[in-house]
């Protein structure tokens, strides 16, 4: 608690340098003359990757922040987590941002600057912290999201995303405000201790309070019925940004989430549980459901992210020490397939400039290697083995099985065959539909380079995970 | 003790086969092929040393263990968690010997694919490769794994190197056909897992190891309510009626070794897996259900054998007398007695070997004619003797003629049965005698007779198919005439089984 006001400020020196990073690349944009623009996303990669480098030697959980920040093993998954999937956005948005957007400088800049918000979402220990840094994710979001402003598709997403994102951050100030009325304290640890302390009472005010803060984080991570924006959103978005909600915006309100429910809530656990359940419930059905109907590619990914969350969210429904390790297990295994697949679609937009499901037909024909890897990313999404899919949802369904949630892992088995149909009609179009030209088409190097990467991450989740699991262990053992 | 590692090599080749692979260029398609076919050889060698190798009356359940820790003492994973322990019964044995045959003429046969044969052999290697880890993994994770990874390439084998199928009233698209088979395969493996799931709850040992969820206690109505969702799940593989019909549209459409490797051997794994997980795990389960699926197994049977009858397309023809045959695989394991699950895992070898030769048998012939319609052949016998040799051989050992594998493991199956259930024993005879209907009229219609001058420039089989075929023919005759080396093993196994005996 906050006890001495003596901090060790040196605790958060590889976000201090992702600040330092993201004014650099705007320098770099508007002062150096003659600096070519074409460098900036490598720039800003090579300084991800460094201050990833780094922030595996900056750990110490002896000092707490006063209460604020916890700076564990958690946090350094996080952070590893969150510079990568920035860094491969980055080189990702090369080619679409130099030749569609303007002020790529910003672009970076904002990517950098979302990548912190996302990290302390994932360390804070203090429900306003937890909120600033949502909002810090948030507002970067929104720009980038709507950064093609000549694109009527990107504005109107980024305008519904923007409109609904406040009306969600609304309701999970209020919900913290009830709950802050309930414990009296925002920090998290001293909230469980109110509650262990007695609401033998039916306490209207924390139910509200935990249902609100639920809603507003359900938007955020995108569960039904909070997810409205997000085919909208993931369609208008530039492409790399798409791949960037699916995967960081994503993670980060789980690892939220994660922290606040297993830190503040475990003493009301029966309060909540039911109602993650059934979220978690709807969510798997309806995002595979509709996945089933959808034409464009962008939409397809955006509903089959939908119902990977109601995996995810299943894992904090049953919330134990054993599921949360294999939650982030598995949402890194997620994480590197759904880029992956973002990397072909990313590839294939910018040499063909086509986003709807049959204008794949023939990919096998005309860029064999990107259609081997985004096979192999469908897949791994529908959870068939050899790829990361399999191994990472059978340790998450394992483990909600274990803890009394049979039911929910019956669902999520049956979602996972429903999705696998979707998944092959597109792979359909990949290898068994004719090209609309024979030719061969030319993928630039580092696109090739980064799914061959990726795929490589793929594999090795899917096949030895070892160091990965127990990586996702070790994080989440000192939640509870 | 012999080394585990021979098992982990029959994974393992086609896994670095299919990884080699990879690196070659597309375009020099007679490396790929020589791969392959030196891939299938090798697995074709190893199969027979572990079969030989296998010692009968060594009393250990299971010989050539190894065990190599994958994922460990985290978590809600005890101390074994994740193991990749392999181990082979006699019941596996036999499995391995069938899947190296296969393969091995598979890969003869595929030789004269063109089209991109390099993706081809890619695909078939990883499903090589899940066949045998189902048949050597004594972990339940694996198990699964391989399970899976079995199912995995066919929608791309059967929508890209396979063949649609035309009727004067409706038509069988090779991608409806791959669509149907890998989500029937993939919607049954919802069940297993869901099934894997309870028993891993329901052990509460921390560990997914066969050999120690074997010896766990289960409560006998937990039995009850799991095994129906382990028959259902693998009896769909196994083509149990009537959740049989991806099984003739899936066969019929894939590519000639596809189909050889699919009916031969994957409808065991399902056969495989009502014996390891169902029977071996939850006897008492298995016991009260028995009844139940000896019933749909006879229904198989004379259904299949009906159906069969009535196609005038020799592959349709073939997929579903592989519906018929096994049935009796299914009949023989309902019936809980020692020589009944012994025919019916002689059933699984032989109807494995005989299958793949029926349909090595129709690829060779529809890659020239393309056709498949018996009708309009005929008198074949004198521009084709060989192949008709082999076809008739084939036909032969699937109405059970003494002498050859299929009389050795029906004649078992029926005595089985006739323990227990006299009358399904009876009908069991029926479907054989339908069988021999379908059989003779499809050899006297097509290959005997005057000679039909639309078919004058047919060419005998190639030098590789007839090898293929031969391997085939002979492990027929083996069984056949000598069925005690499978018989030695069988027996010993299915005696250890919970419940048989």
């Amino acid at each position: 608690m906050p006890s001495e006001l003596n901090l060790d400020y040196s605790l958060l020196a590889p976000e201090f340098c992702l600040g330092g990073l993201a004014a650099l690349v705007i320098a770099l944009d508007l002062f150096v003359p003659g600096f070519r623009k074409g460098w900036l996303p490598y720039v800003t990669a090579a300084g991800l990757l460094a201050i990833m480098g780094m922030s595996l030697g900056w750990t110490d959980v002896d000092s707490d922040f006063a209460g604020l920040l916890y700076i564990d093993k958690y946090t350094l998954f996080f952070r590893v987590f969150f510079t990568a999937t920035a860094a491969a956005v980055a080189l990702l948005s090369a080619q679409l941002v130099k030749e569609r957007l303007r002020h790529p400088g910003e672009y970076y800049a904002l990517l950098v600057l979302s990548t912190i918000g996302a990290i302390y979402m994932a360390a804070a220990r203090e429900l306003l912290t937890a909120y600033i840094s949502l909002e810090l994710l948030s507002f970067s979001l929104y720009v980038l999201v709507s950064y093609a402003k000549f694109d009527a598709k990107s504005n109107e997403g980024g305008m519904k995303y923007m409109l609904l994102g406040a009306f969600a951050s609304a309701l999970f100030l209020y919900g913290l405000s009830l709950i802050y009325g309930g414990a009296g304290s925002t920090f998290y640890d001293d909230i469980a201790a109110a509650y262990s302390n007695g609401t033998d009472a039916y306490d209207l005010g924390l139910l509200m309070g935990l249902a609100l803060v639920l809603a507003g984080l359900g938007f955020k991570v995108a569960a039904v019925p909070f997810h409205m924006w997000t085919p909208d959103a993931y369609e208008g978005a530039p492409l790399p940004i798409t791949g960037y909600l699916s995967a960081t915006s994503k993670a980060a309100g789980f690892a939220l989430l994660l922290r606040l429910f297993s830190g503040a809530f475990m003493p009301v656990l029966d309060d909540w549980q039911w109602m993650i359940a059934s979220l978690a419930a709807i969510t798997m059905v309806l995002g595979n459901l509709v996945a089933l109907q959808q034409h464009n590619i962008k939409r397809l990914l955006a509903y089959s992210s939908i119902g990977q969350v109601g995996y995810m969210l299943m894992a904090l429904a049953a919330l134990s020490a054993d599921t949360a390790g294999a939650l982030l297990f598995h949402m890194a295994g997620y994480v590197i397939t759904n880029m992956a697949a973002f990397t072909c679609v990313i590839a294939w937009s910018n040499l063909t400039g086509k986003e709807e499901i049959r204008d794949y037909r023939g990919m096998a024909v005309r860029a064999p290697l990107l259609a081997a890897v985004f096979t192999a990313a469908l897949f791994s999404l529908s959870g068939m083995p050899l790829f990361a899919g399999f191994f990472t949802k059978f340790i998450l369904f394992q483990a909600v099985a274990q803890e009394g949630f049979l039911w929910l892992s019956v669902i999520a088995v049956i979602m996972s065959m429903v999705s696998l149909y979707y998944y092959l009609m597109v792979i359909k179009e990949l290898y068994i539909s004719e090209p609309e030209e024979p030719d061969l088409v030319r993928v630039p190097a580092l696109l090739n380079g980064l799914a061959v990467a990726l795929v490589a991450g793929v594999f090795y989740v899917g096949i030895y995970p070892r160091h990965l699991y127990e990586a996702a262990q070790e994080a989440t053992k000192l939640l509870f | 003790m012999q080394s585990g590692y021979v098992l982990l090599a029959t994974i393992a080749v086609p896994l670095f086969a299919a990884l080699a692979l990879v690196f070659v260029p597309a375009r020099m398609a007679n490396v790929v092929r020589i791969i392959a076919v030196v891939a299938g050889f090798a697995l074709f060698g190893l199969s027979l040393y572990i079969f030989f190798a296998y010692q009968v009356g060594d009393g250990d359940q299971y010989q050539f263990q190894m065990r190599w820790n994958w994922i460990e003492n985290t978590g809600f994973l005890g101390e074994r968690g994740i193991t990749l322990h392999l181990g082979i019964d006699g019941i596996a044995a036999p499995m391995v010997l069938l899947t190296g045959i296969v393969t091995f003429a598979g890969t003869l046969i595929s030789w004269k694919i063109d089209y991109r044969n390099r993706d081809f052999f890619i695909l078939f290697m990883l499903l090589v490769a899940g066949v045998f880890g189902v048949f050597v993994s004594l972990d339940l994770f694996f198990w699964f794994f391989f399970y899976e990874l079995a199912v995995l390439p066919m929608y791309l084998l059967i929508g890209v190197w396979g063949a649609s199928s035309t009727f004067p009233t409706f038509s069988r698209t090779k991608e409806y056909s791959a669509l149907k088979l890998t989500m029937y395969l993939v919607a049954a493996s919802v069940p297993i897992f869901v099934g894997i799931f309870a028993v891993f709850v329901e052990a509460d040992i921390g560990t997914f190891d066969l050999v120690s969820l074997h010896e766990a206690q289960y409560d006998p109505n937990f039995q009850k309510v799991v095994f129906p969702l382990f028959v259902i799940g693998c009896g769909v593989l196994a083509g149990l009626w009537p959740f049989h019909t991806w099984s003739p549209d899936g066969h019929v459409a894939a590519p000639t070794a596809v189909s050889m490797l699919h009916a031969g051997v994957l409808m065991k794994l399902g056969a495989f897996g009502i014996i390891r997980l169902g029977m071996q795990l939850l006897p008492v389960g298995a016991e009260f259900w028995m009844p139940m699926l000896i019933t749909l197994g006879t229904i198989n049977v004379i259904y299949g054998a009906i159906s069969a009858t009535a196609q005038t397309d020799f592959k349709y023809m073939v997929g579903y007398s592989s519906v018929s045959h096994m049935g009796y695989v299914l009949m023989g394991l309902a019936t809980m007695n020692p020589i009944g699950v012994n025919g019916a895992v002689l059933q699984m070898f032989s109807h494995g070997v005989m299958t793949a030769l029926m349909f090595a048998m129709v690829g060779a012939l529809y890659d020239q004619a393309h056709v498949r319609q018996m009708s309009v052949f005929g008198g074949l016998a004198q521009r084709m003797p060989r192949f008709v040799t082999f076809f008739a051989i084939a036909g032969l050992a699937s109405l059970g003629l003494p002498g050859l594998s299929g009389f050795v493991a029906e004649f078992n199956v029926f005595v089985g049965t006739f323990q227990t259930y006299p009358a399904l024993g009876a009908l069991g005879i029926l479907g054989a005698a339908i069988t021999a209907v379908y059989i003779l009229r499809m050899l006297a219609l097509a290959f005997f007779g005057p000679p039909n001058e639309r078919w004058a420039d047919l060419k005998e089989m190639t030098t590789l198919e007839t090898v293929g075929g031969a391997i085939l023919i002979a492990f027929m005759l083996l069984m056949g005439v000598f069925p005690s080396p499978f018989v030695d093993r069988i027996a010993e196994s299915v005696l250890q089984i919970p419940g048989v005996g």
